[in-house]
């Protein structure tokens, strides 16, 4: 076989690896995590904070106005909360504004049916480890954050809610 | 006096800013290219008149959401 050929063929096999890699780290944001519940205070619009919720599956997000990805993710945060709701799920929406008043305006538009905790809650963020907007976290039955899910994508649904489902399916305590 | 002040002045710019904190930065005014289209066709003329291209690219802002 001539050189340059073999040359091309490296080249091509060298490109295509590096999508392949590319293709295999973005599909799948969502990252496998284990600990506690951080010791964060927040206040949900609806009174108390996450210790309310002991004993269900909660599905917390850090969103802001502004973000783009964290909008298409609130049809799909309602439709989770509404599916699964009754099987103890419970989506918190942690408001990152840094002007209250975005977020109420924000809110007023695009209605939700989930506890939203009003901002700044910079804070809990650090403490949870929010790299990106969004980030979501779901949390067990007992308190652990399980796994992180950094941005947000249509495609993303499909999977967290497969997650979501197993995490439901487990007994507290166990 | 001057150098320590200028410093410490800069010394702010090394602050990370966190994602929560881009608020301001995802302003539709914040935005370098306000209009990508018209720059893209700007671009091609000038690409086309002084037979060159490239060298045109910059870093963006923007909210750096996912």
């Amino acid at each position: 076989m001539p050189q340059h050929c073999q040359r091309g063929r490296a080249t091509f096999v060298f490109l295509w690896t590096i999508v392949a890699a590319l293709v295999l780290c973005c599909a799948s944001p969502a990252v496998a995590d284990d600990r506690p519940l951080p010791d964060c205070a927040v206040k949900l619009d609806a009174g108390g904070g996450f210790e309310q919720f002991r004993g269900k599956v909660l599905y917390v997000d850090f969103w802001a106005s502004w973000c783009g990805p964290c909008l298409l993710s609130f049809p799909f945060m309602n439709d989770l909360q509404s599916a699964y709701g009754p099987r103890g799920l419970q989506v918190v929406a942690v408001d990152m504004d840094e002007k209250p008043a975005d977020a109420a305006a924000f809110l007023a538009k695009h209605p939700v049916g989930f506890a939203v905790a009003a901002g700044p809650n910079a804070p809990c963020a650090t403490a949870f480890g929010v790299a990106t907007m969004p980030t979501s976290f779901l949390v067990d039955r007992n308190g652990r954050i399980r796994s992180a899910h950094a941005g947000f994508k249509p495609g993303d649904v499909d999977g967290l809610r497969a997650e979501v489902e197993s995490l439901l399916a487990e007994k507290s305590g166990s | 006096m001057l150098v320590a002040a200028a410093l410490i002045l800069g010394a702010a710019g090394c602050e990370p800013v966190q994602p929560w904190e881009r608020g301001d930065l995802a302003k539709p005014q914040m935005v370098l290219e306000p209009d990508p289209a018209n720059s893209a066709l700007r671009a091609h003329t000038f690409a086309a008149r002084e037979a060159a291209q490239g060298g045109n690219a910059g870093v963006g802002g923007g909210c750096g959401c996912n």
